[in-house]
């Protein structure tokens, strides 16, 4: 393996490549070349580095310079100042100001604890060998050469870990009720479908760490004694594809995937079923339905995955985010996973704020981190020095909380973090335009097979953009609050279950906002445009 | 299975490992509504009125498919239940056009029932209502999608049972619809329009094409002479849309009611059927002793033939090509009995009164004329019968037993058991013993082919043969078989009986709703007390059909029978029904 004494990642995920990362990483290659410095310096393409808004982004290694906003023409003087003569380009440097920001933030990353995210953005995530190289795949030696299954069952269990898909299930519970099933044709399925709007973590796992991934879907699959995996990954999610396909081809030239892997007598092997793009199919057992072949609808629970799953045998179906932290489980033991976190919630959570932050992104965080630490250390506070109004903990179905929660820990025992998006909003936004919009994408993504959802998603949506417009009527709250209500506990699945809560946790908070839109006809912050004659009054 | 006590509203409930909740209540004695759930179907869960309040249970769970446990403690009707279901009726109305007094299912709909029984008096939610185009293309199924609550019974029913596949779902969410793919009409799609969906439909989405207003017309006209056929399955049900118990034979009562209707004469399908025993029955003799196609398959069922038409044309030489008793009926009513009564058979308006919705495209069929006319004119559900004699002012239960008329109303036990699975083939068996052996069998009970399990199969020895005989009934059974035949596991087999509907006919897709097997199995059961009481019980001893042939035909497999009693089939293959100007393909069958 050639010895590089500097790496240069480039940004491939999507945002990066519109704002035109491709180019760059062509002129950098070209430029290095120019200088002579090609077996000196490395450019390696990678997945998205979580700061996608203030992309192009690259990241010069070993220094860990990272650089936002990057132009072609910035090119010679990166190669030219930083990478031969070894000064950081200050005016580059994703941790100073950008344009028109007054309040300048701490170090975003250094209240980070990277454990599923260690590896994205240090290695080249189409390269097997730089994997192995930070210790790849020694997890998988060890639980197939060290312990039985039962005993990779035991230590996920001890390590607490819980699924990072919202629902929190214990991992290791999970994994036990599906070894304990009979029979074969079990399967592992890694649940790729990251779909809630303010989510985008597990791309950057996907992307920038696939290996990661697959290792822990042998070990999941040795625990649980399933021989097939199946990555189920959203469709829009291109690169994370190529780089996931890439990955299992690499593992399979070296055998730590298909028959007899690592002379342990285990086999397995892996699929990748891109989705069409339904929402909908996030919800496990609909994602079994859609990689059946048929209409992505949920199913009846019980029988629950581990006793019926993907065509009706068991099968453990896990997030992106949750299976990343498997490898470091086995291979430091579950004492140190415990040791992360609080007492209740162990290891850490990806949160991706987005919205009115200063600097939204994707910031890994030990359990017990508070909401004020992530939004106001890490994520740089509010756009423009305005005042926090309220977040949605987890996306349009997560809860909605305000600047009194800033200190809550997230934790499953305090602030649960749902699947971690924070989508901020500061108080010159309108609660009604922002539960319209919640409101339209679940009217779009509900599946329609149970009456609370798909009928109650309409009524909600309706209801809201006639509050939008000034055309609510006497009674519209506290009728979608029952609505909310019964579709909370009447649902079939998650999708109707949740499609109000928003609304629900939102209203306590903001009650005298919604009044004002549906008995005065007035939006408070002058957002809605109210088409009843007012015109929108600013109070 | 072990029994397990839980509590129902605070009763202890012994239930059965495995049941769901909804099952443990019937069980007591205590109501859950329901409306996705159907006993004939897959749980499906979705409609969420049967929820019920589990004791620790966060969410709401559904009683259909929630399975009880030890010690479970269930309120059927708690603050929260009640709070849901209301809004969850009110949210299918919001959606609904309440049209009730001018619908098809009204008084019968089980959306307007739960409304009455949850009180609602006003629907909270105003907003859109979505707006469809009604689909009257199919000559049986029509479809109303603005009344659909997206249950998918229907979606069940043709997948599940039937095996057929027409209806299923489009779209997501609110613009969901139900119907056939890609927004194709029934006509467009391919349907054997069996009606099993409008008998599995809660509301009034789907019901028959009705032929009503014709039949009135006709019996209005002075100028035409009106005869009617009933059917050997509706006697059993049809006292059902009269408030009677399932199980209930009213046939002397329904030929009472449909002379006071104004029907010139009341005959019987069940005299054809008889008839069409000799002909099948000697069709198959024929095959056998001519090495012919074998398995021979039977033909009485229309949903059955445009099945096979479509999924299987290439087993099509099996079939037998012995028309339905409907079309014998229609064929004999303008030629032979307009004949014997000096009738201009331009005159004859031939009804037919059937448990069945196929029957309403078979007499549409082209080929079905060879009386010169259209053979059948008008065909009528056993629901648009019962309909017919309410307007009329006819209390069926109170009605006296009335007389077929002659000649073509005479029938033997033989004839009446065409209403249940496997009665074609007992029916059959008890004529081919006694063409075969030249005796009689001492028991006709052929009770090796009873029952409702999906495929049966019996063997009977006669003259020498071990007759090889299976039944099926619905068309995923029939599937099974044909894939049976194509794989060779039927080839030592003779004659296969294949109904439709489940249970057969008195199972049939124009039978009162509701439908299960509870129902079915009291329907078979008032078949078989009709067959029982009668004193002849063989076909070919009825002396109509032996006058028949004496007199008209000649003798089974005549040439005069061909013209008019056998037909031919199209190989359809997975298409809809050919625009007139397309030529269908016809398949000869010797």
């Amino acid at each position: 393996m050639p010895f590089y004494r500097a790496h240069v990642l480039v940004c491939n995920g999507t945002p990066c490549i519109l704002k035109g990362s491709r180019a760059i990483q062509a002129a950098l290659v070209e430029e290095i070349k120019k200088k002579g410095l090609e077996n000196e310096i490395k450019v390696v393409e990678t997945g998205c580095l979580g700061i996608s808004e203030y992309g192009p982004v690259i990241v010069v290694y070993p220094e860990g310079t990272t650089y936002c906003g990057v132009t072609v023409n910035d090119v010679p003087d990166i190669v030219e100042e930083h990478l031969l003569k070894g000064r950081v380009l200050q005016r580059l440097v994703y941790n100073a100001k950008p344009a028109g920001i007054t309040t300048a933030p701490a170090s975003a990353r250094q209240k980070e604890h990277r454990i599923v995210l260690k590896n994205v953005g240090t290695i080249d995530p189409t390269s097997i060998e730089e994997y192995i190289a930070v210790g790849g795949y020694e997890a998988l030696g060890k639980a197939l050469t060290e312990m039985r299954p039962v005993d990779v069952v035991e230590t996920v269990k001890k390590s607490g870990l819980r699924g990072r898909g919202g629902a929190a299930f214990p991992t290791g519970l999970k994994w036990e009720l599906t070894a304990n099933e009979c029979g074969d044709g079990k399967a592992i399925v890694c649940n790729a479908d990251e779909g809630e709007p303010g989510n985008f973590k597990d791309r950057l796992i996907l992307e920038g760490d696939p290996h990661s991934i697959i290792e822990a879907m042998i070990i999941g699959g040795y625990a649980v004694g399933a021989n097939k995996g199946y990555v189920y990954i959203r469709g829009e999610y291109q690169q994370s594809v190529s780089h996931l396909e890439l990955a299992i081809a690499q593992a399979r030239e070296l055998e730590l995937l298909g028959e007899n892997i690592l002379g342990s007598g285990f086999s397995f092997d892996i699929d990748v079923f891109k989705g069409a793009g339904a929402y909908i199919c996030g919800e496990e057992t609909a994602l079994l339905e859609s990689l059946e072949g048929t209409r992505g609808e949920s199913r009846m629970k019980p029988p629950y995955p581990p006793t019926s799953g993907l065509n009706g045998k068991p099968t453990v179906i896990n997030n992106v985010e949750t299976l990343a932290n498997i490898p470091q489980i086995i291979s430091n033991g579950p004492e140190w996973f415990v040791s992360i976190g609080t007492e209740k919630s162990a290891g850490t959570k990806i949160f991706s704020p987005c919205g009115d932050v200063l600097m939204p992104g994707v910031y890994e965080v030990p359990f017990g981190t508070t909401m004020r630490e992530v939004i106001y250390e890490m994520a740089g506070g509010i756009k423009s020095g305005k005042d926090l109004k309220a977040v949605l903990i987890g996306g349009p179905s997560g809860v909605c909380v305000s600047k009194a929660d800033l200190d809550r820990q997230f934790a499953f025992e305090d602030l649960p973090p749902g699947a971690g998006a924070l989508i901020v909003m500061d108080d010159a936004k309108c609660m009604v335009d922002m539960m319209q919009n919640c409101a339209q994408f679940f009217l779009h993504e509900s599946c329609g097979q149970c009456v609370p959802c798909r009928e109650g998603t309409k009524r909600l949506h309706e209801m809201f953009t006639w509050w939008q417009a000034g055309a609510g009527s006497p009674g519209d709250i506290e009728l979608a609050k029952e609505l909310g209500e019964v579709m909370s506990v009447a649902a079939k699945c998650g999708l109707g279950q949740f499609a109000a809560t928003a609304f629900r946790t939102s209203l306590p908070l903001f009650e005298e906002e919604y009044r004002a839109h549906v008995v005065d006809k007035v939006c408070p912050n002058g957002v809605c445009e109210m088409d009843n004659g007012h015109g929108s009054e600013v109070v | 299975m072990a029994k397990i006590t839980l509590t129902i509203n605070g009763l202890p409930v012994v239930a059965e490992e495995g049941m769901t909740i909804l099952q443990a209540a019937q069980g007591a004695g205590i109501y859950i509504p329901t409306l996705c759930h159907h006993p004939d179907l897959r749980t499906e869960g979705v409609c969420r009125i049967c929820v019920v309040d589990i004791k620790g249970q966060k969410l709401l769970q559904p009683a259909c498919a929630f399975p009880v446990s030890d010690g479970m403690s269930v309120m059927t009707h708690s603050p929260r239940v009640r709070q849901a279901r209301k809004m969850i009726i009110e949210l299918l109305l919001a959606n609904h056009p309440q049209d009730c007094l001018t619908c098809s299912k009204n008084q019968k709909c089980e959306l307007q029932k739960l409304s009455k029984e949850y009180g609602i008096e006003d629907v909270p939610f105003r907003g859109e209502r979505k707006v469809y185009d009604e689909d009257d293309s199919s000559a049986s199924v029509i479809r109303d999608p603005e009344k659909c609550i997206m249950c998918k019974r229907c979606i069940r029913v043709c997948h599940e049972i039937q095996s057929v596949g027409t209806l299923s779902a489009s779209g997501r969410g609110w613009d969901m619809t139900i119907g056939p793919a890609l927004g194709k009409t029934m006509v467009e799609a391919v349907c054997v329009n069996c009606g099993q969906c409008i008998n599995r439909c809660p509301t009034g989405a789907l019901r028959e094409k009705s032929s009503v207003q014709q039949v009135w017309a006709a019996l209005h006209d002075p100028a035409k002479h009106v005869v009617v056929q009933t059917a050997p399955a509706v006697r059993a049900a049809i006292g059902e849309e009269f408030g009677m118990e399932p199980g209930h034979r009213v046939t002397g009562k329904m030929v009472t009611a449909l002379r006071a209707m104004g029907f010139d004469k009341v005959f019987d399908t069940d005299f054809t059927a008889d008839l069409t025993i000799m002909e099948e029955g000697y069709e198959l003799i024929h095959r056998i002793k001519n090495s012919g196609v074998l398995p021979q398959l039977t033909s009485c069922s229309p949903g059955w033939i445009k099945f096979i038409e479509h999924f299987y044309p290439e087993l099509l030489p099996h079939v037998s090509s012995c028309k339905s008793p409907q079309q014998m009926f229609g064929a004999l009513a303008k030629t032979y009995y307009a004949e014997k009564a000096g009738i201009d058979p331009k005159d004859i308006v031939s009804v037919s009164i059937m448990p069945c919705a196929a029957k309403k495209y078979e007499c549409d069929r082209p080929e079905m004329a060879d009386s010169g006319y259209k053979d059948v004119d008008y065909v009528l559900t056993t629901r648009e019968a019962a309909a017919m004699m309410k307007e009329a002012g006819i209390e069926l239960p109170n009605l006296p037993d009335g007389q077929y008329d002659d000649p073509l109303g005479e029938s033997t036990g033989a004839a009446v058991i065409f209403g249940n699975t496997g009665g074609v083939m007992e029916a059959a068996i008890r004529t081919a013993y006694a063409v075969l052996t030249g005796s009689e069998l001492d028991n006709v009970n052929i009770t090796a082919v009873r029952g409702m399990d999906g495929v049966r199969s019996a063997e009977i020895p006669v003259a020498g043969i071990a007759l090889k005989a299976a039944v099926a009934h619905g068309l995923g059974n029939a599937r099974e078989v044909l894939e049976g035949i194509k794989s060779g596991k039927f080839a030592d087999y003779h004659f296969i009986e294949i109904m439709c509907c489940p249970g057969g006919c008195i199972g049939g897709g124009g039978q009162p709703i509701p439908t299960n097997e509870e129902i079915r199995k009291k329907r078979a059961q008032a078949i078989y007390e009709e067959d029982e009481a009668m004193t002849v019980r063989r076909s070919h001893e009825n002396p109509s059909v032996q006058k028949l042939y004496k007199e008209f035909l000649g003798e089974p497999l005549s040439h005069k029978s061909h013209e008019l009693l056998h037909t031919h089939y199209t190989a359809r293959g997975m298409k809809p029904d050919p625009k007139p100007e397309e030529k269908p393909v016809k398949v000869k069958i010797d």
